[in-house]
């Protein structure tokens, strides 16, 4: 049934009426309302199912620190599960629906678990279902995750942008109510860089939601004073819907500022959120108190609400949960909810405090001394039962219930660092201690000021105190006068002898629970948390804490600051994955690099493989080719008796210059480049520290003082920051400079028996590429095609007669596409890294595979290249015995005894005779590919002793898959092992 | 002289300009780049062989400093990138290793890097979501070192309103696509 429960006045704009529906039904709001707000005003109290009992539950609180009214909100791809419906901004065609609940919200099965309340108590996981124990993972917990979770997904991908952004500022300030407002105000009169942020949509805090807060004008139009002097001072930055979720190192703080979550669908092009990553030199933390509820028995039923926001919906949304309101305190400042409420005729039967002493209220009757000891109404509150202080009972009827244990200040961010808050016995709660995060100070009733009044005066205070920190002068800004008095109270945190006193909301905890934690000896308050999942709810127990240790305390006959606290972490409220993600989603997870003949690949219908970033050219499919193998295999063949063209800009080159160049690269090569004369290109291989291999590459030396290194593509940037290191670190003396021009150049290897015919068309005819001019491993910068400048170098990682050609990257395609108009005469093909790497296993040529991390220069048979006649990285550990025993591993080719069966790689190498297990292991296999040369399986791999093992048949074998193979140890050089072709 | 046909870093025969909303984003194509690395101890008889011939005069950490034709920003200690035309001054690290002698290493970068021009009065908000550099209170002539969609970068601040960023040249899609994407975004 619908009711109007909307007031007079409030911050609504009631020119602006928006439609949304909550289950299917159709309401009407105004802007400015929050979803919680507009429910309310239309008599809607049931919004939501607890976590664990099911129980029908409504709003608590008007702001973040919600833990009942969470519902999904949208559908489809942008259905969020778990949102606080006192926070959702209201926007016409706003579509919520309750969770946790079947079939409906009124009506849900589920709500049988609290009938089972006895046996579903703290620690009921732990206890019920340890038996039989295979019964866990199979039966159990996939039960018990089923029954689990509020909210759902619907499995679709979110259409929305997120974005990501940095700012920097001298003075973050967080939270715009009266602290706020007064630091941001001071620090931007002052001129200092001052970012304000707040999570709510409207500025102000509780200016909003009191009258009479300020003495000469009310809260809400000093609020809109102030702002538009912010908004109009260039070096203040106004960010409304804005959380800021976590303070990190160095003043750094992340927020979420929600952009469009306030509009159905975001505009085209734009982010739905930001995260920002704001760098603050000092940061204000003025982020008010959250009210503390009082446990007692079922109060948790809808229309049972915090105090404060009772008056928050009636003063600054103009709704009231009901016409007819009761309020349950141990403090003045709740009174004002009775008057606020009376002043727009809603009815206040009485007040019932716990003190009996408290004040009188005009209007209403105030049951001193008393407390409330019962609730009715299934689907929301009818009654309350009073225990009058004289000792008899009273029933109150009722629809909502204002009740408020005083205030707590809201000290998530100052605990970020492992700060841990200390008690004010003043005001009986904590406030930030010692160890806030670098460059954070707190303000306002978050620090414990409570009143409006204080406030004001500790923001001003704490902006000018900040910016005389960064050496910015300033003077506290003029401030409006308050003439709140102190929050009187008493303590009292939940009513005695309760059967079902609610803690924890969200998770529902109970008084019980707590004590039942007690009696089983989980104390300690991180035992208490994880023992009865206080706290671990989305709202992280913020309001909710605070009663848990206090009933700790009183069982253990500690005091609450005795018992301690538990430790707030980030996000202070849920942030979106999609929001953390930003835009590095799906094709756009990290950038990608496109070699200088990408475009022209396309071209050919390439089909391209990621290499670290780099999308390289697997193979060139050519029309009636279906199978990959037929692409790959017709490129290594054409290459092998003609001419190849591929693409290998992606290898790193760094340009080494300097005096010392030479003795630097003998640093870091394991082998020797002192005497390498200029014009000649020599092969590298280079050791970790540790001795291992972990790259090779080639250095060509263009002048006595300038070589050009190159690396593995994967190992390009590695292979640099080792160079760094070496360069600054261990030989600063060096004369030495270092930089990368992998991108500068675009380089092609061109193969085969033809690749100098090729060349000879293209590279200007000044320049003599015969055998004896130009030999293997000679290196020299050239011109082609009529002046360009170039690079060629003699090297070859096919085996066959090669070249690698380099020309200024901008010329790449151009090159490519002329060195193919070239070949035409020769068939030329291009070749992908398929055939690259089958033409470097049919060479024997080590790579990723072999360099494995785990590989040295001995199993490598490579040996020899270790200089003993210098010093180098890797050499001395090198030489270490373990690494030297005659049955190392060493690298060896493979083929199987029957032409017929396949290589498989990563099988391991047993003896033909014997048992197949890890004692008895003898090696394994790296890399496999089928040579079509050769018109056979082959592969590489490490066999123990195996430089001595040719012509030795093991087993291959895969126990995994049941596969066994016999194979044939032969030389790792399957094509012209005298090297021949590539010399020709 | 040659008649292999250039493609810019973002694979077109002319040079990409895109304006969205007052943000106008342009390939720039027509800008040599060369390092200058001084050798030990040079410095300054680098300093002085440039001042003396081109009037460059090489900035400290972050800045950037201009004698036309010539432009220079810092990049690493005691490395500068050199500026210059292109159709002018395609050797130009030819040309300045002539001035520095064996008093500096110089390096052709001119196809290393793609450059963008980003100019427009939201240029700032834009690049807020590119980069934790303080872009807003980066004066103009100052440069800086950092990153930006997971790429190295360098941001140059020509003007109020114009800020350069220059990229490694093969991921110069994916910078210039996160470009156009803040750019709709501060739109």
């Amino acid at each position: 049934m619908t009711r109007n429960n909307r007031l007079k006045g409030g911050l609504i704009n009631r020119d602006t009426s928006l439609n949304f529906t909550f289950d299917g039904n159709s309401y009407s709001g105004f802007e400015g309302d929050t979803l919680a707000s507009a429910l309310l005003a239309n008599g809607v109290r049931l919004m939501g199912r607890s976590f664990k009992y099911h129980r029908p539950r409504g709003p608590l609180t008007a702001g973040s620190e919600e833990p009942n009214a969470l519902v999904e909100l949208r559908s489809g791809g942008r259905q969020e599960p778990n949102t606080r419906a006192t926070v959702a901004e209201l926007y016409d065609g706003l579509d919520a629906k309750s969770q946790n609940r079947w079939p409906s919200l009124e009506r849900d099965v589920m709500a049988i678990n609290d009938r089972f309340s006895n046996f579903l108590t703290a620690g009921f996981y732990y206890k019920t279902f340890m038996w039989p124990k295979a019964f866990w993972e199979k039966l159990y917990e996939p039960i018990i995750r089923k029954a689990a979770g509020l909210g759902s997904l619907t499995g679709e991908d979110d259409p929305d942008l997120y974005d990501k952004g940095f700012l920097h500022c001298d003075l973050l300030v967080i939270g715009a109510g009266p602290a706020g407002l007064a630091a941001a105000l001071t620090a931007g009169r002052a001129g200092a860089q001052v970012i304000l942020a707040d999570e709510d949509f409207h500025l102000g805090g509780r200016l909003i939601a009191e009258t009479g807060a300020l003495t000469d004008i009310s809260g809400a139009d000093w609020v809109t004073q102030a702002q538009a002097e912010l908004a109009s001072m260039d070096n203040v930055r106004l960010m409304p819907r804005t959380t800021v979720f976590g303070a990190y190192d160095h003043g750094i703080y992340g927020a979420v500022e929600r952009n469009a979550d306030h509009l159905a669908v975001p505009t085209e092009g734009k982010p739905r959120q930001t995260v920002w990553r704001i760098y603050s030199k000092r940061a204000l933390v003025a982020t008010g108190a959250i009210e503390r509820p009082i446990a007692f028995e079922n109060n948790d039923r809808p229309g049972i609400m915090l105090a404060g926001a009772v008056r928050a919906y009636a003063n600054r949304w103009a709704a009231t949960p009901a016409q007819s309101v009761v309020v349950f305190a141990n403090n003045d400042d709740a009174h004002q909810t009775a008057r606020d409420l009376m002043a727009q005729g809603i009815k206040v039967p009485a007040i019932v405090d716990t003190r009996a002493d408290a004040p009188d209220v005009e209007g209403t009757e105030v049951l001193k001394g008393a407390e409330i000891i019962n609730t009715s109404g299934r689907l929301g509150l009818t009654s309350v039962q009073v225990q009058l202080a004289e000792g008899y009972t009273r029933d109150l009827y009722c629809e909502a219930l204002a009740m408020s244990g005083g205030w707590n200040p809201n000290l998530g961010l100052t605990c970020h660092q492992r700060g841990r808050p200390i008690w004010n016995a003043d005001i009986h709660a904590f406030v930030p201690g010692d160890g806030l995060p670098v460059g954070q100070i707190v303000a306002g009733a978050a620090n414990g000021e409570m009143t409006t009044d204080a406030a004001l005066k500790s923001g001003a205070a704490a902006a000018v105190s900040a910016l005389d920190d960064l050496g910015i002068p300033a003077t506290q800004a003029e401030l409006p006068t308050a003439k709140d008095a102190p929050v009187s109270l008493s303590p009292f945190w939940h009513v005695k002898g309760a059967k079902r006193a609610w803690l924890d909301y969200q998770n529902d905890v109970t008084v019980k629970d707590v004590k039942l934690a007690h009696q089983e000896n989980f104390i300690s308050v991180e035992h208490l948390k994880r023992y009865t999942t206080l706290g671990m709810a989305t709202d992280q127990g913020k309001t909710s804490n605070i009663g848990a240790l206090a009933v700790m305390a009183e069982l253990t006959g500690k005091s609450i600051p005795e018992t301690g606290s538990t430790i707030f972490r980030p996000p202070y409220t849920p942030v979106s994955m999609g929001a953390l993600a930003g835009r590095a989603v799906g094709r756009d997870f990290h950038p990608t690099r496109l070699t200088p003949s990408h475009k022209w690949a396309e071209e050919q219908d390439a089909v391209f493989v990621e290499v670290g970033n780099w999308m390289r050219a697997q193979w060139f499919p050519r029309k009636g080719e279906i199978h990959w193998r037929q692409s790959v295999d017709r490129e290594v063949l054409q290459t092998r008796s003609s001419v190849g063209v591929c693409d290998v800009t992606t290898l790193g080159k760094i340009d080494v210059q300097g005096a010392n160049a030479a003795a630097f690269l003998n640093k870091i090569y394991a082998n020797g480049f002192a005497k390498l004369p200029v014009g000649k290109v020599r092969y590298g291989l280079m050791l970790r520290e540790d001795g291992v291999a972990y790259d090779d590459g080639t250095a060509a030396r263009l002048a006595e003082d300038h070589f050009v290194v190159t690396t593995t593509t994967a190992n390009a940037v590695l292979v640099y920051r080792n160079m760094e290191f070496v360069r600054q670190c261990l030989c600063p003396e060096m004369d030495v400079q270092l930089i990368s021009t992998t991108e500068a150049w675009a380089q092609y290897a061109v193969a085969g028996p033809n690749s100098r015919k090729l060349l000879q068309k293209i590279v200007d005819p000044e320049f003599d590429l015969s055998n004896e001019v130009f030999p293997f491993m000679a290196c020299g910068e050239i011109t082609v095609c009529g002046g360009l400048r170039a690079r060629l170098f003699r090297i070859s990682f096919s085996g066959e007669l090669a070249y690698e050609i380099a020309v200024p990257t901008r010329y790449g395609d151009a090159l490519m596409r002329k060195l193919m108009e070239a070949g035409e005469e020769f068939d030329a093909v291009p070749y992908g890294t398929e055939a690259l790497g089958v033409m470097r296993i049919e060479k024997g040529h080590a790579a990723g595979n072999e360099l494995n991390g785990t590989t040295s220069a001995l199993n490598l048979g490579l040996g020899r290249m270790v200089s003993t006649k210098k010093d180098c990285i890797g050499n001395v550990l090198s030489r270490r015995e373990g690494m030297n025993t005659p049955d190392a591993l060493a690298l060896v080719g493979l083929k199987p005894v029957d032409a017929k069966d396949a290589v498989p790689a990563g099988g391991h190498l047993m003896n033909k005779d014997g048992p197949i297990d890890a004692a008895h292991d003898q090696g394994y296999v790296t890399s496999a590919a089928y040579s079509p040369i050769l018109n056979s399986s082959i592969g590489l791999g490490f066999v123990k002793g195996g430089f001595d093992r040719k012509g030795e048949h093991l087993r291959l074998v895969n126990p995994l898959e049941g596969q066994e193979v016999l194979v044939e140890i032969v030389s790792a050089h399957f094509v012209d092992p005298e090297g021949e072709k590539l010399r020709a | 002289m040659h008649k292999l046909k250039p493609i810019t870093p973002l694979g077109g025969a002319t040079r990409r300009q895109d304006t969205i909303g007052a943000v106008t984003i342009t390939e720039v194509v027509d800008q040599a780049l060369a390092s200058v690395a001084a050798r030990n101890g040079q410095a300054k008889a680098v300093q002085r062989a440039l001042t003396d011939q081109i009037g460059l005069t090489l900035p400290d950490v972050g800045k950037a400093a201009d004698a036309a034709p010539f432009a220079t920003f810092w990049m690493g200690t005691e490395q500068w990138m050199v500026t210059a035309p292109y159709d002018s001054h395609e050797l130009l690290a030819a040309e300045l290793k002539q001035i520095v002698g064996d008093s500096a290493s110089v390096v052709e970068q001119t196809d290393g890097w793609c450059r963008f021009d980003v100019a427009g009065a939201a240029v700032c908000d834009l690049f807020e979501r590119m980069s934790n550099a303080p872009v807003r209170s980066m004066a103009t002539g100052e440069a800086i070192r950092t990153t930006a969609e997971h790429l190295g970068v360098f941001l140059w601040r020509l003007a109020d309103d114009r800020i350069a960023i220059l990229g490694p040249r093969s991921s110069a899609g994916s910078l210039h696509h996160g470009l156009l994407a803040a750019a709709k975004s501060v739109a």
